[in-house]
């Protein structure tokens, strides 16, 4: 009896499958009937057309159209219909962008980032407009150079990232774990780096480079730097005030490294002055010789100590090493050099002073004196040789 | 003839040389300037003006010390007269202050004008600011290119103090060479465009005459004058030497103007 009895449910929900499955399919093949038409249009003039093969094999390829096109019960169905509510499955996501800066549904709707309605793929698929290699093309077509982001007022930031080190990384090497726009700005619930809660935030900056950049964001919190910063001393440099937030380069790069000695000297300003007056400056401060130092040559860059820290570059024990890194055969003496030292400066240091007196009192008498001498010798002689031959002008005295 | 073959090399290696460092060393003297930075990024940067500074410095270094052993050979093997005193000697004497305040006095028509001898007294000032210049940036200029070496046995301060000098001196020796020497020299109504005589080594007994009337004066109560007489210069001699005089003071002039502009807006 339990056997027969098993053997006839299964038969039903056999025969139940079998009528139920060409049913699901039944209703989107209905629809397709029309909308697999390539040119057909809504009443204004809209594409309302599908690629069936590209839905059946998008992530929503199972789904029913009425599952999404909830308004629509019946054929024929009105011109006008609701558009799709994807907050009904997606209330994570709907929740997330909710008071985002891309809240507003009508100006943002999902498809702006997850492209056509009928094609949308897992963010793994490399077909996904939201895989991470496909991330900045998609976020440009709002925040490149072109169109909205001049119409909106946004900052055209695709140029700049895609030409840093991030955007190489992603571009020419493929690398999935390179930083893609969502890997710091985030994806849904993406604040404005003014709100405090935003992973753009000043103070949250290092945190936010840190989810990759782990060693280096723990040398910062130990800098007087990440320490002012964790104190919400918010006028001390995070990582984008030295790297820039979009065009980020390879530090060792020459362009970075000549671009970057007047970013510390923007707050630095007494050091960034006394710096130019040194060989160290006036060589590199053009491209070709970028070998010479730089402000985090000496002071580290990340963890930034003052010299009264023992673990600091510049502490005095320390000079030796940090100076010898470049100058072969540093010694105690060689280090007593002043990176720093100011000649217009009296007390700070006085025989710089007077020697840069005296050098400018020589320049002056002597240049005075003879100038001068040269003026009347000029004007003397002149006036005697037009004396003495006038007829020929002067020449040959 | 009045310079030989040896001091109008010794000229034109001083000159080219001194060019080359004037030109290399300004842009690093005025880094911070719109054609400074024009000129290193033409040339292949600062490693490459660095790299013409060393050399002109090199070559210069030796025709300096080349110079003082030629004066020492002269002076104290061959005990050769004239070289470090007496009317021929490049070393100061009274008759060059008496000059000088005979000079200044003949600019405002109070005196008649000197009578110069083979060397006149701003000829011997531009020798030994030539002569001191060389030793105080040659000296400043190798301390900072062996700056450990040095550090052995200077102090931490005077690493610093040589860039002032280095940079100060050598300004006052480019301001001073390429306006100053320019003019008393070459562009003065006397000699103008150019005196030649550096170059070709000889001048006309006319012009000898007139501008160092107290030599010739000399050589002529000595008899002597017979054996200055040297042949005329070969057309292309003063041809080439003409290009390339002019070449000289025409970048003089450039650096000159560069530098006058720089150094007016620090």
């Amino acid at each position: 009896m339990k056997t027969a009895s098993s053997i006839m449910l299964t038969l039903i929900a056999f025969a139940l499958l079998t009528v139920a499955t060409p049913g699901v399919a039944q209703a989107t093949v209905d629809c397709l009937s029309c909308h697999a038409d390539a040119g057909i249009q809504d009443g204004s003039g809209h594409s309302v057309s599908v690629d069936a093969q590209k839905f059946h094999s998008s992530i929503h390829g199972s789904l029913k159209c009425g599952d999404c096109h909830t308004a629509i019960k019946d054929y024929p169905h009105p011109d006008r219909v609701t558009p799709v509510k994807c907050d009904s499955c997606h209330a994570d996501e709907a929740a997330g962008l909710l008071g985002s800066v891309h809240g507003n549904g009508a100006e943002h709707p999902c498809t702006s980032c997850h492209g056509d309605a009928h094609a949308i793929f897992p963010k793994e698929d490399p077909r996904s407009a939201v895989y991470p290699l496909n991330i900045p093309r998609t976020c440009s077509t709002c925040h490149g150079d072109k169109g909205m982001a001049k119409q909106h007022g946004l900052a055209s930031v695709y140029p700049l990232y895609i030409d840093s080190i991030h955007g190489f990384a992603l571009s020419k090497e493929g690398l999935l774990v390179a930083a893609n726009c969502q890997s710091c700005h985030g994806s849904h619930h993406i604040l404005s780096h003014k709100d405090p809660q935003s992973r753009t935030y000043k103070s949250n900056i290092p945190k936010t480079c840190g989810s990759c950049h782990a060693g280096i964001t723990a040398d910062y919190d130990v800098g007087v730097h990440g320490k002012a910063v964790a104190k919400g001393h918010l006028d001390a440099p995070v990582c984008s005030d030295c790297h820039t937030a979009h065009a980020i380069l390879q530090p060792t790069e020459a362009a970075f490294r000549t671009q970057s000695t007047p970013i510390c000297g923007s707050c630095h300003k007494e050091k960034f002055s006394t710096y130019r007056d040194t060989f160290h400056s006036q060589l590199g401060a053009l491209g070709g010789y970028v070998e010479t130092a730089r402000c985090w040559d000496c002071h580290g860059a990340h963890d930034v100590l003052p010299a009264s820290d023992p673990r600091s570059p510049i502490a005095p024990a320390n000079l030796v090493a940090t100076c010898g890194r470049c100058h072969a055969g540093a010694n105690a003496s060689f280090v007593q050099y002043q990176p720093h030292a100011n000649a217009r400066n009296r007390k700070l240091n006085p025989a710089l002073y007077f020697i840069r007196l005296f050098m400018n009192l020589l320049l002056a008498s002597v240049l005075t004196f003879f100038v001068i001498h040269t003026v009347l010798w000029l004007i003397r002689s002149r006036y005697d040789q037009i004396k003495r031959r006038p007829a020929e002008g002067g020449k040959n005295a | 003839m009045r310079f030989t073959r040896a001091q109008r090399t010794l000229h034109a290696v001083l000159f080219t040389t001194f060019l080359g460092l004037a030109g290399t060393g300004l842009p690093l003297r005025f880094s911070q300037s719109y054609w400074a930075r024009r000129f290193a990024s033409s040339v292949g940067g600062f490693g490459a003006i660095l790299f013409f500074h060393k050399l002109c410095a090199v070559v210069l270094t030796l025709a300096f010390l080349y110079h003082v052993k030629d004066i020492f050979t002269r002076g104290l093997i061959h005990r050769e007269k004239g070289v470090f005193w007496g009317s021929t000697s490049m070393m100061g004497n009274w008759k060059d202050v008496k000059d000088l305040f005979g000079h200044l006095r003949w600019f405002v028509g109070l005196g008649p004008k000197p009578q110069f001898e083979r060397y006149a007294y701003w000829e011997k000032f531009d020798y030994w600011a030539v002569f001191w210049g060389m030793i105080v940036i040659g000296f400043s200029g190798y301390a900072m290119w062996f700056a450990p070496f040095f550090a052995t046995f200077l102090p931490g301060w005077a690493l610093n103090a040589v860039l002032v000098i280095h940079s100060e001196e050598g300004l006052l020796a480019i301001l001073f060479i390429f306006s100053i020497h320019f003019v008393n020299t070459h562009l003065r109504p006397d000699s103008f465009p150019m005196d030649m005589v550096i170059f070709t080594g000889v001048e006309s007994e006319e012009e000898f005459k007139t501008k160092r009337p107290e030599e010739y004066a000399r050589l002529a109560s000595q008899g002597k004058l017979e054996a200055r007489i040297s042949e005329k210069p070969a057309i292309w001699l003063v041809n080439f030497s003409r290009v390339v005089g002019f070449t000289a003071i025409l970048i003089g002039l450039v650096l000159l103007i560069l530098t006058l502009s720089a150094y007016l807006r620090e």
